[in-house]
């Protein structure tokens, strides 16, 4: 008969083993970002998109939210990747919406899930509307 | 139980003074330093939501708690909690208590380190968040951080003296349930706190979290008074027995809601009056606090060295 103890350190163990395993699964998909974007996000417009209010709006909540670690150009800086990048600058709004939701959490994204939507969609419009940097890759025949 | 008393003086011990000082002036420097960023977590006092600390941002918060309750003496509480984003999910906190009763004493309590962890990396309708903490604080903390157990109002009415000679050295866990849905966030979190050097039964309480910003989109142009720059919200926590006698006999229980502004370039500044709603709870608990976040704390340092 097994004792009891060793039962529940087995148990325990399985729990974390599983749990870590569980965390590193969820790592591998979120980098996965835009192509592990679902497609009813992917379709999803923005409905502030190309207002001016909106834009304004989005760059007050980019500077106050994003600045930091995108920099106020929204080029970026070492790990943090420009938002002005190919990549980013024609990624549909809602795959740029599902990476505001969710973050890509395992690579140091933050989930801004607690902003209101409408508040993530203004931030949208201000990054489309400041373009591609000049230095940006040329995009592929394929998009993003 | 000592009746209400008309004045308040309080002795001061060295350590309590010293803290009560640290305090106040990291509470002023909080209120007047400019350039900090407005969080973007709900403005709870009590529970907890899904939102870390973005990763590499430092918030430093100064929460006070005061009561004057209808047996045993007022007394207001100060505690300072320092929670830093050590990635996307996982967050750290670190908290300094300290509290002055009117004719008793101002004395320090103690300190808590806290770490709260998202297991799932993607939003879902329901946001799991779990909390482990571990607390050195002795028998006179008044923060009310949380309320477990068997708490009452007449825990208040011992001197310091005699509470402070009794530390209690507990792991608390939490787990956190959240969820964003229209605007509007919803947490539930359960607790259970154990004393590890003492021989009580492991205690558990509840609180429940609802907010909402005034507005949801922000304003297109900078104004002190805008509506996206406050938020509102409504508590209820409360104990729930412990592993001996589990349920809300002999338990406390408040309700309380919250107002939180957003200084535009500022601090965030919070003010809740929570109501007892039995007669183990305090009658009116009165709770403030500000709240400044300093963003990737490490690229000050590193631009200092350049």
């Amino acid at each position: 008969m097994r004792h009891p103890s060793y039962s529940r350190a087995a148990g325990g163990a399985t729990c974390l083993v599983g749990g870590v395993l569980a965390l590193v699964l969820c790592a591998a998909a979120a980098g996965a970002w835009p192509a592990g974007v679902p497609e009813s996000y992917r379709r999803t417009v923005n409905p502030s998109a190309g207002q001016p209010d909106a834009i304004a709006a989005g760059g007050r909540l980019f500077a106050e939210h994003c600045a930091q670690c995108h920099q106020p150009d929204a080029l970026g800086k070492g790990k943090r990747p420009s938002l002005r990048s190919n990549l980013v600058q024609h990624a549909t709004d809602g795959e740029i919406f599902w990476v505001l939701r969710n973050g890509i959490l395992a690579h140091g994204m933050p989930s801004w899930s607690m902003l209101p939507e409408p508040s993530r969609w203004q931030i949208i419009a201000y990054l489309k509307s400041l373009g591609p940097s000049e230095d940006a890759v040329p995009a592929q025949g394929t998009r993003p | 139980m000592n009746p209400r008393p008309a004045r308040w003086p309080v002795r001061l011990s060295r350590a309590g003074f010293q803290f009560l000082l640290a305090a106040v002036v990291a509470g002023i420097s909080l209120l007047v330093i400019p350039g900090s960023a407005a969080a973007q977590e709900p403005p709870y006092f009590v529970a907890y939501s899904h939102a870390m600390e973005e990763p590499g941002n430092l918030e430093f918060t100064m929460r006070n708690t005061a009561a004057s309750p209808r047996f045993g003496n007022p007394f207001g509480s100060a505690t300072i909690e320092m929670e830093f984003g050590t990635t996307a999910w996982w967050t750290t906190e670190f908290y300094l208590s300290g509290q002055a009763t009117g004719n008793d004493s101002a004395i320090f309590n103690g300190f808590r380190i806290e770490n709260r962890f998202r297991p799932l990396l993607h939003e879902h309708w329901i946001n799991p968040v779990l909390y482990v903490e571990y607390e050195n604080v002795n028998e006179a903390d008044r923060s009310i951080l949380e309320v477990v157990g068997h708490d009452s109002a007449q825990d208040v009415t011992v001197p310091n003296a005699i509470q402070r000679a009794e530390t209690e050295r507990s792991l608390e866990t939490k787990l956190i349930l959240s969820s964003n849905f229209r605007g509007w966030n919803i947490s539930e979190n359960f607790i259970a706190e154990k004393a590890m050097n003492e021989g009580e039964p492991a205690e558990f309480g509840y609180a429940i979290g609802i907010s909402r910003p005034f507005a949801l989109a922000a304003s297109p142009r900078a104004c002190t008074f805008c509506r996206d720059n406050f938020t509102g919200a409504l508590e209820l926590y409360g104990g729930l027995g412990t592993t001996d006698s589990f349920g809300w006999r002999g338990t406390s229980q408040y309700i309380g809601p919250v107002i939180a502004y957003s200084i535009p370039r500022g601090p965030t500044i919070a003010f809740s009056p929570n109501v007892g709603l039995n007669d183990n709870s305090l009658g009116v608990l009165y709770r403030f606090s500000v709240s400044y976040e300093v963003q990737q704390i490490f690229s000050h340092f590193h631009g200092a060295s350049r």
